[in-house]
């Protein structure tokens, strides 16, 4: 009977201290995670971190389609230096990313401030806004393709009914008309999604707010600058930085319009990339242009980063 | 009776209108009638015109007739006279439309299906595990949500064509969840915040593992989160357009974005009513789902944003 009590005790250290290993391994919350990230972590190293880093090493060689490719160092980057049509697709692509993501955010945020108003079948409206971003662009961008027709165009047939113009206006044929499409489309497309999560961050300002403004003789204007912008700000900065980015890698809205065209006036980086790299076969140098797109990517993070940051340092850091 | 009846049908109306005007109308009774139209309903009029234009003139496109199309002086174009349903039949029984929308669904289905459970599990790891380099994991995979698909397509390009996946929509499945596990990740993660941990902890005792912890208790609780999570990511596979262009080569495995662009157009002047009906019919499916799940799809949409 002692024996067996006085043997216990050291048995039951034993146990404690050195479990079998696949019974630590059952318990311990670390090795659970790790079978629980698992599937989540092997699509994005399988399909997303090895791509990304394969896509640079691409960008070193001169591989084609067919045929794999030897080191080349900077000899890709070197031709596109030197390469017109690259430096025209980054314009273009600057350019359609300024101009439609400002004006995105000024029609979002006028679009998402007068949703906030009181009115009659409100939430009937504001799911109907939505519709656009919900439809596959490309499907969208067949029905622009369809009112920009050189021929049948019903902007051109309804300005010469009106009697501003005097003959149809080539909307993809000529370079800047082709630009200023696209970049209307695009709007089209990015308004609902500003607008949509504007009004979600507008909703959360408190009404008392406005009205102790009011009573204190602030006008609409004043109201706007000094309430709801400040109180906006983080959600305008991460809501800008998506629209940003996204607008900046566009493929399918050029591609399903123009394909780049007219004369290259319409090429994006991304569809310059496909053009190259897919459909000409040069996957090195295709892959040098999206790899190019890398650091324009990593400076608009970086830019909303430090916006959110400072903001938070402006209102304290607990303010998240 | 008549009397008591009467009074009561005067409260409800009275708290019917006190209820819809309460809390909503907020300061704008404040504001004259002129006013409202000119700086309210006009502008969000012209808006709406525009936002929705499009669909009305692709709606209409395809079911005019072809000399109505190309005639606007004698018909007037933003009306249809004798509509027809010409361009849909032609589109169903004489392209291989069916195939393609069949093929959009699969991919759609499969890809948001292996995403969803991806992501359930590693949401439920990052916020209740706890384990070493939780918050380092949820970042990182925030990161991946900003990598966009243009940057990767030429070298998954080479990966799927090491795999043998090429002109597979089994290759789109495979791909399309680094696209919606960030995402979706995201969002539960969220969801999952707000359970209390109470509830682990009661389950727990009582010797539940943790795989029964988040099979009954946390997925039960997460159902909206869900929801929005699969609406939203179903929407952007349906969406997607350069992996599909990429992989997919043969006609029959295409789906509908990249056929409507590849098969259609073939410098026809009369391409353009099956055209539009295909955009159309491509559109209708997820409109449809929209309309069912208007509050999921927003809040999955802000509440990515928000987080």
């Amino acid at each position: 009977m002692t024996t067996v009590q006085t043997s216990m005790p050291p048995q039951a250290a034993a146990t404690v201290e050195a479990q079998p290993l696949w019974e630590r391994l059952r318990t311990s919350r670390n090795v659970l995670a790790l079978w629980f990230m698992l599937p989540a972590a092997a699509f994005l190293i399988l399909f997303l971190a090895y791509p990304l880093g394969l896509g640079i090493w691409m960008s070193f060689t001169d591989e084609r389609i067919g045929r794999a490719g030897i080191f080349v160092g900077l000899e890709n980057y070197e031709w596109l230096w030197d390469d017109a049509i690259f430096w025209l697709s980054v314009f273009n692509t600057l350019l359609y990313t300024l101009v439609a993501s400002a004006i995105k955010f000024a029609i979002g945020l006028y679009l998402a401030l007068l949703l906030n108003r009181h009115m009659p079948f409100k939430a009937m409206i504001r799911a109907v806004v939505l519709i656009p971003f919900i439809v596959p662009t490309v499907l969208s961008a067949i029905a622009f393709w369809w009112i920009y027709d050189a021929q049948f165009s019903i902007i051109s047939w309804s300005l010469i009914k009106l009697g501003l113009i005097h003959q149809n206006i080539d909307f993809l044929g000529s370079e800047n008309w082709a630009r200023g499409s696209v970049i209307f489309a695009n709007i089209w497309r990015g308004v609902p999604f500003v607008a949509i999560t504007l009004l979600a961050g507008l909703q959360t300002v408190s009404p008392s707010l406005y009205e102790a403004a009011t009573l204190d003789g602030a006008t609409d204007w004043q109201r706007f600058r000094y309430i709801t912008y400040p109180l906006l700000t983080p959600i305008i900065a991460v809501v800008m930085t998506f629209s940003v980015l996204f607008t900046f890698t566009d493929f399918q809205l050029v591609w399903a319009l123009t394909r780049g065209g007219p004369v290259n006036a319409t090429h994006l980086m991304a569809t310059l990339s496909y053009q190259r790299g897919i459909i000409s076969g040069r996957l090195g140098e295709g892959a040098a242009i999206a790899t190019a797109m890398i650091p324009f990517l990593l400076a608009a993070i970086a830019i909303s980063w430090f916006g959110m940051q400072r903001r938070k340092w402006q209102q304290g850091s607990d303010n998240d | 009776m008549t009397d008591s009846t009467l009074q009561s049908k005067k409260i409800v109306a009275g708290a019917q209108a006190l209820a819809q005007t309460d809390d909503t109308e907020g300061m704008s009774y404040l504001e004259s009638l002129p006013k409202r139209l000119v700086t309210l309903y006009l502008p969000l009029f012209v808006i709406l015109i525009v936002l929705l234009f499009p669909f009305y003139w692709m709606a209409l496109t395809s079911i005019k007739p072809d000399e109505q199309l190309i005639d606007m002086n004698t018909y007037n174009p933003f009306w249809v006279v004798h509509p027809t349903l010409k361009h849909i039949s032609k589109l169903l029984f004489e392209t291989e439309y069916p195939r393609w929308l069949w093929n959009t669904m699969y991919v759609a289905v499969g890809a948001t299906t292996l995403s969803i459970i991806a992501s359930v599990l590693a949401a439920y790891a990052i916020v209740r595990l706890r384990f070493k380099g939780a918050d380092a994991v949820g970042v990182l995979i925030f990161f991946a949500y900003l990598v966009p698909p243009s940057i990767l397509f030429i070298p998954l390009a080479s990966v799927i064509q090491a795999y043998g996946l090429f002109d597979s929509p089994l290759s789109l499945i495979l791909v399309y969840p680094t696209l919606l596990i960030p995402f979706s990740t995201w969002l539960l993660m969220g969801y999952f915040k707000t359970i209390p941990y109470e509830l682990e902890e009661c389950a727990l005792i009582d010797g539940a593992s943790r795989w029964q912890i988040l099979v009954k208790i946390i997925l039960p609780l997460a159902v909206p989160g869900l929801i929005s999570a699969f609406i939203f990511s179903f929407t952007l596979c349906w969406n997607e357009f350069i992996y599909a262009l990429t992989f997919l080569q043969s006609t029959p495995n295409k789906t509908v974005p990249v056929a409507i662009v590849n098969e259609f157009v073939d410098g026809d002047v009369y391409k353009w009513g099956s055209l539009m009906a295909g955009a159309l019919v491509g559109s209708l499916p997820l409109v449809i789902l929209y309309a069912f799940f208007v509050e999921h799809y927003v809040s999955a949409m802000t509440g990515a944003v928000k987080e």
